[in-house]
């Protein structure tokens, strides 16, 4: 199937919105281009805002706005998005619960050979724990679409995570998606693995690897950190016991942190983590940045067969 | 809205500010000293210039109003009790547990149309809800009272770029130039001269006043209104006394955030009262 990246996922399906609802707008930060809104400005120039290279000013304006009965998509990396706007959010956009969303490109290791200024390995846990946030990473185009149809339909503020690189179609058009409920890519009974965003094809491939020598994996794509489907979770604990994690974040406070958890308050099962290993980036391959964290599909089949 | 001479507007800030520092006093807790320099400017305005509807604080119609410096809330809140968007008696639950009248601003708070707090990020917003009105050619208008220490942040000249870009007359900052900030005078801190000319370089129209006169804020206000459509970003330098109005606060820094006494409460309302 064609390859396709999450953050054209976003940039065809803002469009559309935007079309049928003239409240939604985009705030740029001058990097609209890399981050997909160059159809919008063409097509929606009414509802494009450029406010320059000022981030804290763009989370700032689109809070305004979003008194004024707009609904805001702050575009940016998700370097910038998470923590040069971090306050801002928090403060003016999260604390009173206005209609936001923080959509960001180039989230996790995707900006590779950018270098560590530009990988975003902190952006979804600094933004899970702010209250009222919820916090999304969709694992390829179509979820891509879906979820931020989700977002702009959710009343609330939102932290939408993009990537880069053109990955594999895993869905088709017609798969649903809500926010807040893990998407069950396959079914097992021996281990759960639990992935977010461009892991959850590596997660797939690890499965079917495990599959071979008889061992059946279930694959989560959980695609909503916050609010976490703790329920699915859960079931995992209770009926598989064993869990691999699976992200392009730093380990700490991410996805494998948020399954940690729910597993530390039941007071069972078994959790691996894979992740970034709590060290900064460097310019390099996408595929070399993720290997040298073990985030491989190896890596998962050997953290699967280890628990 | 009817609005008041400026003799009526002179007495207006004067019960304001005796509120100021009884809410204050009753509380044990908040800032005096920048909440009486701004009580003009916030006095004109609820009871000269806005058009706001206390019966339905959320009208989409309303003028909106920024406290982007917003630990001197105690003086917006006076304003709004004044206004009736509350009881007055609500204005004695300030900074105490469940109260909506919070140390910063709040939308909890009927009439506060963002919260603020931390310095230098509720003028942006003031800047998104300026273009928010200009995207429904609505004529509503925006207001905002900064700091002269707040402009110190960054965010405030991001914000000003911002507003002379998208041509916003229909924002009206007032920049409370006290000269003083926590850790001593401005010029000691972080000299910070000639903000007038820094917002006209950014675009803005500028009218520099005395800050604590009424009626120079008042023709201000007028003056204002006729380059309303001017496409240009209004900014009030106003020259003003930290502490205004009460004798021993007046340009003593250390009465940026601390509560009077019994007896200082008194000598404050004397102080008000009489004008010193």
């Amino acid at each position: 199937m064609a390859n396709k990246a999450t953050r054209d996922g976003f940039g065809e399906e803002i469009v559309a919105l935007g079309k049928e609802n003239r409240n939604i707008l985009v705030v740029d930060a001058d990097i609209g281009k890399s981050c997909k809104t160059t159809n919008f400005i063409k097509t929606l120039p009414d509802q494009h805002i450029n406010v320059g290279i000022a981030e804290q000013n763009a989370a700032g304006v689109a809070a305004g706005l979003a008194t004024c009965s707009k609904i805001p998509f702050v575009v940016t990396y998700a370097v910038f998005g998470s923590l040069r706007m971090c306050e801002m959010i928090r403060q003016e956009i999260a604390y009173p619960k206005l209609n936001v969303k923080i959509a960001c490109s180039h989230g996790g290791v995707t900006p590779a050979n950018d270098g560590a200024s530009h990988q975003a390995i902190e952006d979804m846990g600094v933004m899970r724990t702010i209250p009222n946030m919820t916090v999304i990473m969709p694992a390829d185009y179509w979820s891509a679409r879906k979820l931020v149809r989700a977002a702009a339909e959710y009343n609330g503020p939102v932290f939408l995570r993009f990537t880069r690189d053109a990955i594999p179609i895993i869905y088709d058009e017609n798969t649903q998606f809500e926010i807040g409920k893990a998407h069950l890519v396959r079914d097992g009974k021996d281990v759960a693995i639990i992935a977010n965003g461009d892991t959850v094809r590596l997660a797939i491939a690890a499965a079917e690897e495990l599959a071979k020598e008889g061992c059946q994996a279930r694959v989560i794509d959980m695609h909503t950190i916050k609010p976490l489907d703790v329920a699915c979770v859960k079931d995992c604990i209770e009926n598989i016991g064993k869990i691999v994690t699976v992200e392009d974040h730093n380990i700490l406070n991410g996805l494998g942190s948020a399954v940690c958890e729910v597993a530390a308050e039941m007071g069972k099962g078994k959790v691996k983590r894979i992740g970034i290993q709590d060290q900064f980036g460097e310019s390099a391959p996408y595929e070399r940045l993720l290997a040298k964290n073990g985030i491989t599909v190896e890596g998962i089949v050997a953290a699967a067969k280890a628990l | 809205m009817k609005r008041r001479s400026v003799e009526q507007l002179k007495k207006i800030a004067q019960d304001l500010r005796k509120k100021v520092v009884t809410m204050i006093y009753e509380a044990q807790s908040g800032h005096p000293g920048g909440s009486l320099s701004a009580a003009e400017f916030v006095t004109a305005c609820y009871f000269y210039e806005m058009n706001v509807d206390p019966k339905n604080p959320q009208w989409e119609d309303r003028d909106r109003f920024v406290l982007s410096k917003g630990h001197v809330c105690p003086i917006q809140y006076a304003a709004l009790a004044a206004r009736k968007f509350f009881p007055e008696t609500v204005l004695y639950t300030l900074r105490k547990e469940g109260s909506p009248l919070q140390g910063h601003p709040n939308m909890h708070c009927p009439g506060i149309d963002i919260p603020t707090g931390s310095l230098g990020q509720g003028f942006a917003c003031a800047v998104g809800m300026a273009i928010g009105m200009k995207l429904d050619n609505k004529p509503c208008r925006v207001f905002s009272v900064l700091g002269d220490g707040e402009c110190q942040e960054g965010e405030i000249w991001e914000a000003a770029q911002t507003a002379n870009k998208y041509r916003l007359d229909n924002l009206t900052i007032f920049v409370d130039v006290n000269n003083l900030q926590i850790d001593g005078t401005t010029d000691e801190v972080m000299p910070n001269r000639d903000l007038g000319e820094k917002f006209k370089a950014f675009g803005f129209e500028i009218y520099e006043i005395d800050g604590n006169d009424m009626a120079q804020m008042v023709r201000t206000f007028d003056e204002i209104r006729m380059h309303l459509h001017s496409g240009s970003p209004k900014c009030i330098i106003g020259h003003t006394v930290k502490g205004k109005g009460v004798s021993y606060m007046e340009n003593v820094g250390s009465w940026h955030g601390v509560a009077p006494n019994k007896e200082q409460w008194e000598q404050a309302i004397k102080d008000i009262e009489e004008g010193f």
